[in-house]
């Protein structure tokens, strides 16, 4: 159990917790928007919220990449199963989530697609060696940490000639969706929630590094601690983020400095440059179209873009009208505040994104506070 | 018929190499008195008392994991359900559907193992049936088993018996079968030592219910794991299930395969293990007699039944923290960073 139970220890925590209620200033309040969907679900799992003083709030952020993906990507991706008969392969959080018509890759599979449930591209491209004669696409989503290992797989079949297998691309960047959060023009500023510091990503920071946060504190003026995601790393990194606010420092600082440098991994960060290029815009589910927020492969690589190689026909994303998920993956709305939430949408039957994945804020209100949040909208309703 | 490497549609036919199959594969495995009347139906003396029914279907994959195969597990978890009432098991039925192609040797074994386990188990497999299927129309190999038994006097468990204050008892480590499982999994090929716990519970059980007899609930939280059986008792006995995530005993090395892939222990599969909910003055009792047997050696108190946030489980977090442990929302799929 080394490396684990080390950062979950109930001792240690308390000590932070004692900490955090000595330091926090009772006159003003604090919140923290944690972006990754691994924070979100550390704090939810742990229970970080009951060790806060009331005046310590996590806003829960965007960075769930199944959450985020487009209902029309996975339209998508189903079609190329479906109408192009290719061997779909999937990582297994992407299986469940509902496309248009409620249609999942696991159902898409049950009506007879070949959609494979993969733990890595090492896997799809085994699959691909193994199947010659069909086409093998694998659907690519993530943040910047799912990324080199999607570039490898396209260098690997390159070199080996492998001229079956193509990615379906979906990759995301993360500064660019919190520069968007940050911006969200057409949020009623006197209704935004005012954000006090970051709980900066710990995978993805592992190979960008803290440099492309830098902005945030320069541009921006907000703090950021980049944080692991053991609870206690959740823990430290806040009474970081409460020092900074209350000594009314701005900086990018490293809590995760076990793995996390500040150039990050330059190896990973060359592979993707030489395969990928940013794109325009990219529509991500709840936030819209995003500028310069994904990558697509560069048109050396064409072969290997299932985009390219497939004629896709063109869809729209219909979302439900009073899903409040737009909001909530701003920071602007908790999941108390949708009149869907437990009334038509749980994890069994996802309405909106948030709902989709175990990292998303509303899947982590469900599943881990239930009750307070349907009592608390059970009291909204009889005050209204 | 040893010359024939694998089961053909022959098999089940009903003929001559049927008839050799049971008698060469599962009656030299099974062997015993009443299995030996060779008849459809067996015959038995009736018993005292009243009787318990259950039946399973195992459909493994793969067929032989650490730990154990479908052989045993089928033994195993037939057994198991005729325990969590209570009861003594007496008899076991195991009927088999076979794909066209399995290899014979590997039948064997499982034959042989099946019959180790209730020979070790002191109870007799006395009545079976074999069905071939064409190859494709099956995976591999499907047990059926079917177990009775007889509940001691005075012994009655159910939720209808489960009470705020009293305490729930956990007989060992979770997660070990499941990820056992996983681990062995062709496309999971990451190296573990971990392996599955699939034993037989009727002993520990007969030790519990005579140190405690009136013992409110029994159950082994298999498919699902501990958080469907706690989520099961709390909304069937309307009650509320606090427990503490520090003493749900996990192995070391389940504990980081579960982090590696992103799991949870408590929504994976055990094979060997129990639930037991007791009132809170015999708790230090049942714990004591588990604990001095091996497959309950493991054993912890891990919360108590409350009378508030009924229908719920809710557990005291590592760090100190609250949450509910929720059924799982269809199959736990692994997250990808």
């Amino acid at each position: 159990m080394k490396y684990i139970e080390e950062f979950r220890s109930r001792e240690l925590a308390s000590g932070i917790a004692r900490a955090i209620a000595q330091e926090a200033d009772p006159a003003r309040t604090y919140n923290f928007m944690e972006f990754c969907g691994g924070h979100t679900h550390a704090i939810f799992r742990y229970g970080v919220q009951d060790l806060m003083p009331s005046n310590v709030h996590f806003v829960h952020g965007p960075g769930c990449p199944v959450c985020i993906l487009p209902i029309r990507r996975l339209d998508d991706a189903i079609e190329l199963a479906e109408r192009h008969g290719a061997i779909l392969c999937s990582y297994a959080d992407m299986m469940r989530v509902p496309g248009s018509g409620r249609r999942s890759l696991l159902r898409a599979r049950a009506d007879g697609a070949d959609v494979r449930m993969v733990y890595s591209t090492l896997d799809a491209l085994e699959i691909a060696r193994a199947n010659p004669d069909r086409e093998v696409v694998f659907l690519a989503i993530g943040f910047e940490t799912t990324t080199p290992p999607t570039a490898m797989a396209i260098e690997t079949a390159r070199t080996e000639g492998l001229t079956n297998f193509s990615v379906f691309v979906n990759h995301v960047l993360t500064p660019a969706a919190i520069r968007h959060i940050l911006d969200a023009p057409e949020i009623d500023p006197e209704q935004a929630v005012r954000l006090d510091g970051f709980l900066g990503p710990s995978h993805v920071s592992s190979v960008i590094g803290s440099r492309p946060y830098e902005f945030l504190a320069r541009t921006y003026g907000k703090p950021v601690v980049i944080a692991g995601f053991e609870p206690l790393d959740v823990m430290q990194s806040t009474l970081m983020l409460i020092r900074q606010v209350n000594e009314g420092r701005v900086d990018v600082e490293n809590e995760y400095s076990r793995v996390v440098t500040r150039e990050g991994n330059v190896k990973a960060q060359a592979l993707v440059d030489r395969l990928f290029e940013v794109r325009d815009d990219f529509e991500w589910r709840g936030l819209g179209s995003v500028p310069a927020s994904a990558i697509r492969l560069r048109d050396e690589y064409a072969a290997f873009d299932a985009e390219r190689r497939f004629a896709l026909t063109p869809k729209q994303s219909r979302e439900a009208k009073s899903c409040e998920c737009p909001a909530i993956l701003r920071g602007v709305k908790k999941p108390a505040d949708c009149k869907l939430f437990g009334n038509g949408c749980t994890p069994e039957n996802p309405v909106g994104s948030c709902m989709v994945s175990s990292e998303g804020a509303c899947a982590a209100y469900w599943t881990y506070r239930r009750a307070e949040t349907l009592a608390e909208i059970a009291r909204r309703k009889q005050a209204a | 018929m040893h010359r024939r490497e694998r089961i053909e549609m022959p098999h089940g036919g009903g003929g001559r190499m049927t008839s050799a199959l049971i008698r060469d594969v599962f009656h030299r495995h099974f062997a015993n008195p009443l299995l030996d009347q060779g008849h459809d139906a067996t015959v038995m003396e009736r018993p005292a008392g009243r009787i318990v029914m259950t039946t399973d279907a195992h459909i493994v994959s793969p067929l032989f994991f650490p730990g154990g195969d479908i052989g045993s597990l089928s033994v195993h978890g037939t057994l198991n359900d005729v325990a969590m009432a209570g009861a003594v098991p007496t008899a076991l039925s195991a009927a088999f559907i076979i794909e066209e192609g399995f290899p014979l040797s590997d039948l064997t074994r499982i034959a042989a193992s099946m019959g180790d386990a209730a020979r070790a188990a002191g109870v007799p497999i006395v009545t079976g049936d074999t069905k071939v299927v064409e190859k494709g129309k099956g995976d591999g190999l499907f047990i059926t088993t079917a177990g009775i038994g007889v509940v001691p006097d005075g012994v009655d468990i159910g939720t209808h018996r489960v009470r705020p204050g009293q305490q729930i008892i956990l007989s060992g480590t979770i997660g070990d079968h499941g990820v056992a499982i996983l681990a062995h999994r062709q496309n999971l090929s990451f190296e573990t030592s971990i392996v599955s716990d699939s034993q037989a519970l009727h002993h520990l059980v007969a030790q519990i219910v005579a140190t405690a007899p009136t013992i409110a609930m029994l159950r082994d939280p298999t498919r699902g794991g501990l958080s469907a059986t706690l989520n099961e008792i709390a909304s069937d006995a309307g009650v509320g299930i606090h427990i503490d995530e520090c003493k749900v005993p996990v192995k070391p090395e389940v504990a980081s395969a579960c982090e590696l892939l992103g799991l949870d222990p408590v929504h994976i599969a055990n094979e060997g293990k129990l639930v037991a909910i007791c009132d809170p003055q015999d708790a230090d009792a049942v714990l004591s007699v588990m604990r001095a047997r091996p497959e309950g050696a493991d054993a912890a108190i891990i919360g108590e039944v409350r009378a508030d946030t009924a229908g719920l489980v809710e557990m005291q977090t590592a760090i100190g923290g609250r949450r509910v442990i929720d059924w799982l929302s269809g199959e736990q799929l692994p997250r990808i960073c």
